[in-house]
C-alpha cells in the first residue's frame, strides 16, 4: 500500500481532523448531558447547607455575643467554623457522585448498546476513557469550588443581615472571616484531593470498562478478598489500612494541623498549614497516579475489545 | 482501489469460528447486500470492517487497517449498528450538536433537512420517540456525514413496511450519489432487493456466492415445469427444485431460455429465490461436502 492508492481514494479534499482539544470538550458536555445528578446531588446538597445554616441563624446574635468574650483563637473558631465548614459537605457530596458516575461510565454504554453509535464517531477510546475521568479530577472539583463559593457567600449574607436586623454590628464576623484565604484553601483542599483519590477513580473506570455485570460487586469485592487472604495468611492488616488510608488519608497528607480533644474536626482556614511540599514529595501519592494510570490505560484497551452485553 | 478488500478473514471467539477466511472485494460505488442466515458471520464479518473487533487475515478498508486506526477510519466511514443504538437519554438537539462538534464531515443543515421531513419534534429525547422515529433520526444524522462507506447491519429490524420503505427510499433519493459505498445486511431480502449493485450470500463463516445485479437478470432463471416435462428439464441440471401446489419449480444458472421457454413458464427469480436455492442445498449436505 503506497501513499498514491490512498490519494487516488481521497477526491474529496479531506476537511481538517477535528483538534484533539475540542473532541475532548465535546465528549465532557455529553457525559454532563447524561449524568445530570453530577450536578444535581451538589446542588441539592449546597440548598440544605443554605437551610441549615439559615436554621442556625436563629441563635447566632446571642452566640456572636458570647464569642466576643472569649480569647481571640477561640473567638475566631466559634465565629468562622460553620462557615468554614460548610464547603465539606458540598465536596464529600462531589466525591460520591464521582464514585457512582465512574462505576456506571464505562458500563451504562456497553449495556444500552450506545456504544455502538459512539464508536460509528472519530472518537477514539482514549480520548473517551479520558473525557470520562476528566469529570471527577477536573470537572467535579471546580463545580464544586464553584458552588462552595456561592454557598459560602449566602451563608455570609444571611448571618450579616441576621446581625443588623438585631442591631448588632457584622463587622467582627467580616473581620474573622477572610474570603480570599479560604477560597485558596479551599482549592488547594480540591486539587489534592482530586489527585489523592485518582486510583480510587481509575480502578472503577477499570471495573466500569471491564465487568459484564454487577460493577459494584466487582470494584468491592477483590479488595475485600486480598485483604482476607491476608488476615488468613499472615495475620496482618496492612492492605485494609492502607485502604483505608487512601479514603481518610488526604488530609493528614497535605495539611498541618493537630486533632482536637473533642469530637469536631479540626478548623483549617489559614495558608500556614498547607503543607504541598510534603504532600508532593510522599510516595502514596506517586504510586496511587501510577496505578490510576495503569488502571486507565487497561481501560482504553478493553474498550476497545468488549463488546455490548 | 477497492473500498473494502478482505482476504482469508478469520475471527474465532473460542472454539467457535466466526469467519473462516471471507475473501471479499467491494468495489467504490458500489451497494453491496451480505446476506446469510443467522449466525452466519455477517455481523462480525461488519465489525471487522469497523474496526470494531480484532481479526486475522488481510484487510483494508479505504487502503487502512481498521482495527488500529478506527478513530481515523470513521472519519469516511459510518454506520448503523442495529437499531435503537442512539442513547436514550439524547435530545434531538443534542445529538446535532455533538454530531457538530466531534465530526468534521458532518452538515448540520443537511441534518436538520432530513429531520424536517419527519414528525420527530426537535427538543425531543430518544426515549420519547417510537423506534420508527429512532431509525428515522439516526438515518438523518448518518445521511449527514459526507462519508465515503455507509454500513447498515440490519438498519430496519422490528419497523414496519411504511418505515421499511422511507428508510431505503431516502437512503437512495437523499443519500446515495453513485460515488459512495453502502453495504447493507438484512432478513428483509426483497426490500431492498431493487437497492442492490451487489449481493453476497455468507453461510457459516465463508462468502458462498457473489453476483453483481447487471448480469443476476440473464444468468439466472426460475421454471415452473409442465408437469409432464419435468424428467426433460431436469436433465437440463437446475441447481435447486422445489414444489409449489403440486408443480415443479426450477432454478437454472446459465441454461438458454429458448430451450426452457420450451418446458414451461420461465421467469426471472428473486435473490430471495436464489438464496433459498443455494442455502437450502447446503442445509442438507453434511459440512464440508463439495458442492
Amino acid at each position: 500500500m503506497n501513499n498514491g492508492d490512498i490519494a487516488v481514494t481521497s477526491p474529496r479534499t479531506a476537511p481538517a481532523a477535528i483538534p484533539a482539544k475540542r473532541l475532548l470538550y465535546w465528549s465532557v458536555r455529553r457525559e454532563l448531558w447524561e449524568n445530570r445528578f453530577l450536578y444535581l446531588v451538589p446542588l441539592i446538597v449546597s440548598a440544605i447547607v443554605l437551610f441549615a445554616s439559615f436554621i442556625h441563624l436563629f441563635g447566632f446574635p446571642r452566640r456572636m455575643q458570647n464569642a466576643l468574650t472569649l480569647d481571640p483563637a477561640r473567638q475566631h473558631a466559634v465565629i468562622v467554623g460553620p462557615f468554614s465548614m460548610a464547603p465539606a459537605p458540598i465536596m464529600f457530596a462531589t466525591f460520591l457522585v464521582g464514585l457512582f458516575y465512574c462505576l456506571d461510565a464505562l458500563y451504562g454504554e456497553r449495556r444500552d448498546r450506545s456504544i455502538l453509535f459512539w464508536k460509528s464517531l472519530p472518537v477514539s477510546d482514549r480520548t473517551t476513557v479520558l473525557s470520562k475521568v476528566t469529570v471527577p479530577l477536573v470537572v467535579l472539583p471546580l463545580f464544586a469550588f464553584a458552588l462552595a463559593l456561592v454557598t459560602q457567600r449566602f451563608m455570609m449574607l444571611q448571618a450579616t443581615a441576621v446581625l443588623v436586623a438585631n442591631g448588632m454590628s457584622a463587622a467582627p464576623l467580616w473581620k474573622e472571616f477572610r474570603f480570599f484565604q479560604e477560597s485558596l484553601v479551599m482549592l488547594y483542599g480540591l486539587v489534592v484531593h482530586a489527585l489523592w483519590y485518582a486510583p480510587i477513580y481509575g480502578w472503577l473506570l477499570l471495573v466500569s470498562a471491564w465487568a459484564k455485570r454487577a460493577p459494584l460487586l466487582w470494584a468491592l469485592v477483590p479488595p475485600m478478598l486480598i485483604s482476607a487472604f491476608e488476615r488468613g495468611a499472615f495475620g496482618t492488616r496492612s492492605f485494609m489500612r492502607m485502604l483505608q488510608y487512601r479514603v481518610t488519608g488526604a488530609m493528614q497528607e497535605a495539611f498541618l494541623f493537630t486533632p482536637r480533644r473533642d469530637s469536631h474536626p479540626p478548623l483549617i482556614d489559614q495558608l500556614s498549614q498547607l503543607d504541598p511540599a510534603r504532600f508532593l514529595t510522599r510516595p502514596g501519592l506517586w504510586v496511587g497516579l501510577a496505578f490510576a494510570v495503569v488502571c486507565l490505560v487497561a481501560a482504553v484497551r478493553l474498550r476497545r475489545n468488549r463488546e455490548p452485553i | 482501489m477497492a473500498c473494502i478488500e478482505a482476504r482469508g478473514l478469520r475471527k474465532t471467539y473460542g472454539k467457535t469460528v466466526a469467519l473462516d477466511g471471507v475473501d471479499l472485494r467491494v468495489e467504490e460505488g458500489r451497494i453491496l447486500g451480505l446476506i446469510g442466515p443467522n449466525g452466519a458471520g455477517k455481523t462480525t464479518a461488519l465489525n471487522a470492517i469497523l474496526g470494531l473487533t480484532p481479526y486475522e487475515g488481510h484487510l483494508r478498508v479505504l487502503g487502512h487497517d481498521p482495527w488500529t486506526l478506527r478513530g481515523e477510519l470513521m472519519r469516511d466511514v459510518s454506520f448503523i449498528a442495529d437499531v435503537a443504538v442512539l442513547p436514550r437519554w439524547l435530545r434531538v438537539h443534542q445529538a446535532l450538536d455533538y454530531m457538530t462538534g466531534v465530526h468534521p464531515r458532518f452538515d448540520r443543515a443537511k441534518a436538520e433537512g432530513f429531520l424536517a421531513k419527519t414528525d420527530i419534534p426537535p427538543k425531543s429525547k430518544v426515549r420519547e420517540l417510537s423506534k420508527g422515529m429512532v431509525a428515522q433520526l439516526h438515518l438523518s444524522l448518518v445521511m449527514a456525514i459526507d462519508a465515503k462507506l455507509l454500513v447498515l447491519d440490519e438498519p430496519t429490524l422490528g419497523l414496519d413496511i411504511l418505515y421499511r420503505k422511507q428508510f431505503y427510499d431516502s437512503l437512495l433519493n437523499d443519500y446515495f450519489d453513485g460515488s459512495r459505498t453502502i453495504v447493507v445486511t438484512t432478513h428483509q431480502v426483497e426490500e431492498i432487493e431493487d437497492v442492490l449493485t451487489d449481493v453476497a450470500f455468507i453461510d457459516r463463516g465463508r462468502i458462498v456466492l457473489e453476483f453483481g445485479m447487471e448480469g443476476f437478470e440473464s444468468r439466472y432463471a426460475q421454471l415452473m415445469v409442465h408437469p409432464d416435462r419435468v424428467a426433460e428439464a431436469r436433465a437440463l441440471g437446475p441447481i435447486h427444485e422445489r414444489q409449489v401446489m403440486g408443480r415443479s419449480i426450477l432454478l437454472f444458472d446459465g441454461a438458454d431460455r429458448q430451450r426452457l421457454a420450451g418446458l414451461g413458464d420461465v421467469r426471472a427469480p428473486g435473490i430471495a429465490d436464489l438464496f433459498v436455492a443455494v442455502m437450502g442445498s447446503r442445509v442438507s449436505q453434511p459440512e464440508g461436502a463439495p458442492r
